[in-house]
């Protein structure tokens, strides 16, 4: 859900039209959590992802889910620590990352969402690193603004692991 | 004050309420509108004014009713089940010509139902709900940013005309983030108490005295008849549309708040199938746009009615339309959100086939 | 002599002069009187509002020289509540009976009494519902006739009767609650002591008031007024005691 907080605030401050909704309702049930972002030049209309262009899923449940529902020529990021399924679609990319794994290293497993946030970013880039450099610190104030540093090392960890190692299936 | 904060909707409306110079609210917890009364408690007292949880949606509405009575602005939000305990209170209020906003974040039902976005109580805002013959004016904002402008018109006309002004949304406007704009604070200060209110005398040769009890029959059908004037005036001047790319339409969707919102991806997925589709959403569903729609009779060679209930919407429509273009209807209930492309299939199915 | 003649009764400011709708030998009419009593002496004319009821007294704000507002049926502390909020100097009362008390507005009177903010509460029971024909009441003793116990009010059948002062005296919110009865001249004096201290509560700001009044319904009761006053005396208040439950400190 921060992950795509932090994209959306990122978005608008540099001017785009944003939307972000969260799981809620009826499919909330099941014990995941989900939100749908929207970064576009124009005004958005519907703010729904029934295909959205990319998904970055945190575990199996919602890899079954939203595997299926990302658009052709789409991207698909998982976390290969906790998802052992391999995605069988051939029209989307999909990259497969250790990130919990990574997480940990860099000190706590806490950090997986941003290393696929750095992941997301250095494939598609909606927006500029530095402009979420800059949501963090809207987000982390006070006594978590100690975490800044952390977590931007765990973005820039999923940049360089896409750069060096990527298990990129397209 | 123009820069752009990105916030969750439920609560961009609650700051949207303050900065339309509301100063009390009274209300209690449900979902999916809890960061509403949430955001006012932490809020109110940073302004100089007053959250007060109450016992019951019952007593929200009641308090409302009193606050009301002296003339401040004050508004209560609940969501449908909580809305239909207020029933009561907003005849009462209705009854007594006294100004105040209510907000449903509507939800599935009937009855408990669930906490998803639903538009089936739109009967109830539109038509029904307490006992009498009275309106509310009704505003269904279709974005976060609308909904917070909104507030301020909300407030206006409620003061203008002595009225109930309710404002429908949904889970998903109300739980969705987006960057949003205050455009205008209202300076509280600068507003009047009415010489109606009854604030106390201090002064005052007169009592003032408010009620929606008239025992002699002839005295309220006068004050019935009233009433009825102020609505026609009502409907006369303030309703509001949105027509989105009909200039050159050959077909229109009809919907209001999110479904509009929804259906304006259909309306662009249709263009780039080189089908003309436009889209009419009432801003205003009570005063219902009804002279604006009709207008497009003779023009359109359909619509198709989207809601997130069972033609609520669709029986306006069909007032307002009659048999003067081919009427569609799609509507999904229970909280389930239908997608742009779904929606474009009904509107194939209905519209285009065998045409 | 002209300078020794003094004024012993007078009509009150704050009463507007009007015939009350009541029937004959029904205590509404004292207990009216001892409220404009109270805002004349108290000086409360030009910051006093009247909150209403649904019942014998719906057209209670016809009577009195102040403001006033017409509640819903039971909601009269919610809305005064909101009309205290607004104005927090003002004097706001609700003056509601037992239906409105005890029956479908329990819950506002329980919590306006459990937020304990500086309102008060008439209350005027009298055992049934006057104004809709004379049906039972919570407060309606057992064994009481009614149009809705016509064989009389029976435990098993219908619960016994709430005593509201006690029950709201339980609460740590209240700062007055009271009992009193307007069946006699020494009652209807102690019965404006309790209503001044119920006043004071809320204009010196300590908290909720409310003083119950034990009163006669002779038309549902099918006495006459005189019969009625010693029902209450013989039979009302056996179960409902006078007495002040509820007294912080600094009322007076």
């Amino acid at each position: 859900m921060l992950v795509g907080e932090l994209l959306a605030h990122a978005g608008m401050d540099e001017g785009k039209e944003v939307t972000w909704l969260p799981s809620y309702g009826p499919e909330q049930r099941g014990g995941t959590a989900n939100c749908a972002v929207v970064v576009a030049d124009e005004p958005i209309a519907s703010p729904l992802l029934t295909e959205p262009q990319s998904a970055i899923v945190f575990n199996r449940q919602s890899f079954d889910k939203f595997a299926p529902l990302v658009a052709k020529g789409g991207l698909l990021i998982v976390d290969s620590t906790l998802v052992e399924s391999r995605c069988d679609r051939s029209d989307i990319e999909t990259v497969y990352i250790p990130a919990t794994d990574i997480a940990s290293e860099l000190g706590n497993s806490k950090f997986t969402n941003m290393v696929l946030l750095g992941v997301y970013l250095s494939k598609v880039g909606p927006v500029r690193l530095d402009s979420v450099f800059g949501a963090l610190e809207v987000y982390l104030t006070g006594k978590k603004s100690s975490l800044i540093e952390v977590n931007r090392r765990a973005i820039q960890a999923g940049i360089d692991y896409v750069m060096t190692k990527s298990d990129s299936v397209g | 004050m123009s820069e752009k904060v990105l916030m969750k909707g439920a609560e961009a409306l609650a700051e949207g309420a303050i900065r339309a110079g509301c100063r009390y609210y009274f209300g209690y917890p449900i979902t999916p509108q809890n960061e509403t009364p949430e955001y006012m408690s932490r809020r109110m007292p940073e302004v100089g004014g007053r959250f007060v949880q109450a016992e019951s949606e019952i007593a929200s509405i009641n308090m409302v009713y009193g606050a009301a009575c002296a003339g401040v602005r004050v508004m209560t939000s609940s969501s449908s089940p909580g809305i239909s305990l207020m029933q009561e209170g907003i005849s009462y209020i209705s009854g007594s010509n006294v100004p105040c906003v209510v907000m449903n974040v509507m939800r599935g039902g009937p009855g408990l139902g669930n906490i998803a976005p639903a538009q089936a109580d739109y009967f109830q805002a539109v038509k029904g709900g307490g006992n009498g013959d009275h309106r509310r004016i009704v505003l269904a904002p279709s974005s976060i940013q609308e909904g917070v402008d909104l507030f301020v018109d909300a407030f206006d006309l409620a003061e203008k005309y002595r009225m109930v002004v309710m404002i429908i949304t949904d889970g998903l406007i109300g739980q969705m983030m987006e960057p949003v704009e205050f455009k205008t604070t209202v300076d509280v200060s600068t507003l009047v108490t009415p010489e109606w209110a009854t604030t106390g005398r201090h002064g005052r040769t007169h009592p003032n005295i408010i009620t929606s009890l008239t025992l002699d029959a002839a005295g309220l059908e006068k004050w019935n008849l009233a009433l009825q004037r102020k609505y026609a005036d009502v409907e006369a001047a303030e309703s509001r549309l949105e027509e989105y790319l009909m200039d050159d339409a050959d077909y229109a969707i009809i919907a209001y708040g999110i479904m509009a919102r929804i259906a304006k991806t259909t309306v662009k997925l249709a263009r780039e199938k080189g089908i003309r589709l436009g889209l009419l959403r009432p801003i205003t569903v009570w005063p219902f746009p009804r002279k604006q729609i009709q207008s497009y009779a003779g023009r359109l060679k359909g619509s198709l009615t989207v809601e997130l209930a069972y033609r609520q919407l669709f029986e306006d429509v069909q007032l307002t339309l009659c048999d003067r273009m081919p009427l569609g209807w799609y509507g999904r209930g229970g909280g389930v959100v239908p997608g742009p492309r779904e929606i474009l299939q009904a509107f194939e199915e209905q519209l285009l086939k065998g045409r | 002599m002209a300078e020794q003649v003094k004024v012993v009764y007078e009509r009150p400011r704050s009463w507007a002069n009007k015939i009350t709708h009541y029937c004959p030998g029904c205590t509404h009419g004292i207990a009216h009187r001892i409220v404009a009593e109270l805002v004349d002496e108290m000086d409360l004319l030009d910051k006093t509002i009247g909150v209403w009821p649904v019942g014998c007294a719906v057209l209670g704000y016809e009577y009195f020289n102040f403001d006033s507002v017409e509640a819903a049926h039971g909601r009269a502390p919610a809305m005064a509540t909101g009309i205290k909020v607004t104005n927090p100097d003002n004097f706001v009362f609700a003056y509601q009976g037992d239906g409105d008390v005890a029956s479908i507005g329990m819950a506002e009177i329980v919590h306006a009494a459990a937020r304990g903010w500086p309102l008060t509460v008439i209350f005027i029971n009298n055992g049934n519902y006057g104004m809709t024909g004379g049906q039972m009441a919570p407060t309606t003793l057992v064994g009481q006739k009614t149009t809705t116990s016509p064989l009389g009010r029976t435990a098993q059948a219908n619960g016994l009767p709430i005593r509201v002062s006690e029950m709201l005296a339980q609460l740590d919110g209240p700062a007055y609650i009271a009992r009193v009865s307007l069946d006699s001249p020494a009652n209807i004096r102690k019965a404006k002591d309790a209503m001044r201290k119920a006043f004071n509560a809320q204009v010196r700001g300590i908290g909720f008031s409310l003083v119950e009044c034990l009163s006669t319904c002779p038309t549902n009761w099918r006495m006459t007024p005189v019969e009625s006053m010693d029902h209450i005396r013989k039979e009302v208040v056996a179960y409902y005691p006078l007495g002040e439950f509820k007294v912080a400190d600094g009322v007076l």
